[in-house]
């Protein structure tokens, strides 16, 4: 294959991209006008968990790093934007107890402001913990991360005249609509991917299968695990913002590890490293979770009546989680991307050389 | 260098001139390996200097090591597996990249000159090791000789001007190694490189090599030509263990 005929698949490819993020505009649209409040709390949904699992992806699959601890970024993101959208009047109503420190209580942004001050705070308390926790690795790395995320929440309930402890915020503008969200989300995937496909996120994928190797390859580890890290938490203190403003009420017990489980049952489900992966086990669980809630209502059963049971679904997703880990450990992606090449395999799968 | 109580290697002493082959040997657990960690800068050593070019790399990590023309591959193979061989060779050129961050994110034309060209030189390495063919293969999949070629392509391609080959022969047939004689001998030539090497066929060894260096116990014991060192006494003992006579 001549060098002519690959930029012709690259400028194809690209007009693809474009097509579809055209499409999903326009689905988009179609829910927005005549979707119920349902089908619309689902997308938005959806959208924010591709958002946090794509960047959670990042470190998990791609550098082959068991982070446990984007709850803690994700709440830094959702109180830092809730704060700064809320008026000083609904401050004064919300901190009841403690009243909001000083300047806090005057601060008041736009939407957009706010969550990119989430998604730089997530980053600047990324970079500090980054020290600390690339020292180790493995299952130490995971117990430093994991205790990280413990540490924001365990703060989130104790500083009162910030986070307003566990009263947490209410009332938060409803910013969040689907147009916030999935551009958000896109904007995740599309930075992501360009990243994972390029020459660092070969250098970080050189991590994740042999850092000894890799590092004598001139890879310096420290760099480039930093680089995902401070990325990955970006997008999650974004998400976190896109969240709160979504719920309109936030409180320490959302960003508990059940949160990171979440994406974890994603990931591994979509396949750990594949970008595609992480958007298909989002989506999933996203829609999944309350396509199950069918499992938590009550049934009459042959002249018996079983009562609903809360929290029956989170033990089907349990069980899914233990089926996949078990039969499918590669997931439903394994490593693999999504690539329209594959809708036009005419044998030219050949590697370009002269 | 010690490891807690166990001195590995205790007084080694080589001097390398640019574009020689020389042949690093001793019997097993004679500290060869961790020669190179310490030069590669794998493992810190414990006492002694090692100076690269009148620079002082002792106490330098890995990866800046690699940066100033060192590189080596390993004797228990580590390739990233699930990596294609192209892209095993395209992680060495990473170090050498220019675009910044931003410049990949984005896709900047300043980024993909980069990325082309690092993908035509992969190419060139792996057509000369002779990969060619099975460049979008995964690494992992490849016949076992095959990989021993791979490690050498991808520690070609950080440019070193110093190869270490921990043990390239090994598991090899003899044909593959007599064409593993011939490769190194012209990627000598056509790299200007300098190659130390740890082997254990003596065959390849004696072959390949214009200076050995023999290593018991931790301790340099021999020096010299291939013909200098077969017929050293030290040499033998060492291998074969001391011969008492009445």
């Amino acid at each position: 294959m001549v060098g002519g005929g690959r930029m012709d698949r690259v400028r194809r490819n690209s007009l693809l991209n474009l097509m579809a993020l055209l499409l999903l505009a326009g689905i988009l649209h179609l829910f927005g006008r005549y979707g119920t409040d349902y089908q619309i709390r689902i997308l938005n949904n959806m959208a924010i968990f591709i958002t946090l699992s794509v960047s959670y992806n990042l470190i998990n699959g791609v550098c082959g790093i068991l982070h446990l601890g984007p709850n803690a970024f994700i709440a830094i993101g959702a109180y830092t934007s809730a704060i700064l959208t809320m008026s000083p009047m609904e401050k004064q109503m919300n901190y009841i107890i403690e009243p909001l420190m000083w300047p806090f209580s005057v601060l008041n942004a736009p939407f957009l402001i706010a969550l990119l001050a989430g998604g730089v705070l997530a980053t600047f308390f990324a970079f500090l913990v980054s020290f600390p926790v690339f020292r180790v690795r493995g299952d130490y790395l995971a117990i430093v991360t994991l205790g990280f995320g413990e540490v924001i929440r365990v703060l989130c309930n104790a500083f009162q005249g910030i986070t307003n402890g566990p009263l947490g915020l209410k009332g938060l503008a409803p910013h969040t609509n689907l147009w916030w969200s999935w551009g958000v989300a896109a904007v995740t995937v599309v930075v992501i991917s360009k990243l994972v496909n390029s020459s660092y996120g070969r250098a970080m994928k050189a991590l994740r299968e042999d850092e000894t190797a890799a590092r004598a390859m001139g890879i310096d580890p420290f760099k480039h695990l930093l680089t995902a890290f401070l990325i990955s938490a970006f997008f999650s203190g974004i998400a976190g913002g896109l969240l709160a403003h979504l719920i309109t009420t936030i409180s320490p017990t959302l960003f508990t590890f059940f949160l990171t489980f979440n994406l974890l049952i994603m990931i591994v489900v979509g396949g750990l490293g594949s970008t595609t992966g992480a958007v298909i086990g989002a989506a999933l669980f996203a829609w999944g979770g309350e396509a199950l809630r069918i499992v938590e209502q009550p049934v009459q059963f042959a002249g018996l009546k079983i009562p609903g049971i809360p929290g029956m679904r989170m033990v089907v997703f349990s069980l899914i989680l233990m089926i996949v880990i078990i039969f499918a450990r590669h997931g439903i992606m394994g490593r693999h991307e999504f690539n329209w090449d594959w809708f036009f395999r005419g044998g030219n799968r050949a590697i370009s050389s002269r | 260098m010690r490891f807690g109580g166990l001195a590995a290697v205790n007084d080694f002493s080589i001097t390398l001139h640019p574009g020689e082959l020389v042949g690093l040997i001793g019997p097993n657990g004679a500290g060869k390996t961790t020669v190179f960690n310490m030069i590669t800068g794998a493992i810190l050593a414990t006492a002694g200097r090692i100076i690269w070019q009148g620079e002082n790399i002792t106490h330098l990590p890995l990866h800046a090591i690699t940066a100033r023309g060192i590189a080596r591959t390993f004797q228990n193979i580590r390739l990233f597996s699930d990596l294609t061989a192209l892209d095993n060779v395209m992680v060495s050129f990473h170090h050498k990249l220019r675009a910044h961050l931003w410049d990949a994110m984005l896709g900047l034309p300043a980024y993909r000159r980069e990325e082309h060209r690092m993908r035509e030189e992969s190419l060139e390495i792996l057509q000369e090791i002779g990969l060619a063919h099975l460049a979008l293969e995964k690494a992992g999949a490849l016949p076992y000789g095959r990989q021993r070629r791979l490690e050498i392509a991808r520690a070609l391609a950080t440019r070193p001007k110093l190869l270490l080959l921990d043990e390239p022969a090994a598991g090899m047939n003899p044909q593959e190694t007599m064409e593993l004689v011939e490769l190194l001998r012209d990627l000598r030539d056509k790299y200007s490189l300098t190659i130390l090497l740890i082997e254990h066929d003596m065959k390849f060894v004696m072959r390949l090599c214009e200076r050995i260096k023999v290593l018991d116990y931790g301790n340099s014991i021999a020096e010299g030509t291939p013909r200098e060192i077969q017929s050293n006494p030290d040499v033998i003992k060492a291998y074969l263990g001391s011969q008492r006579h009445a």
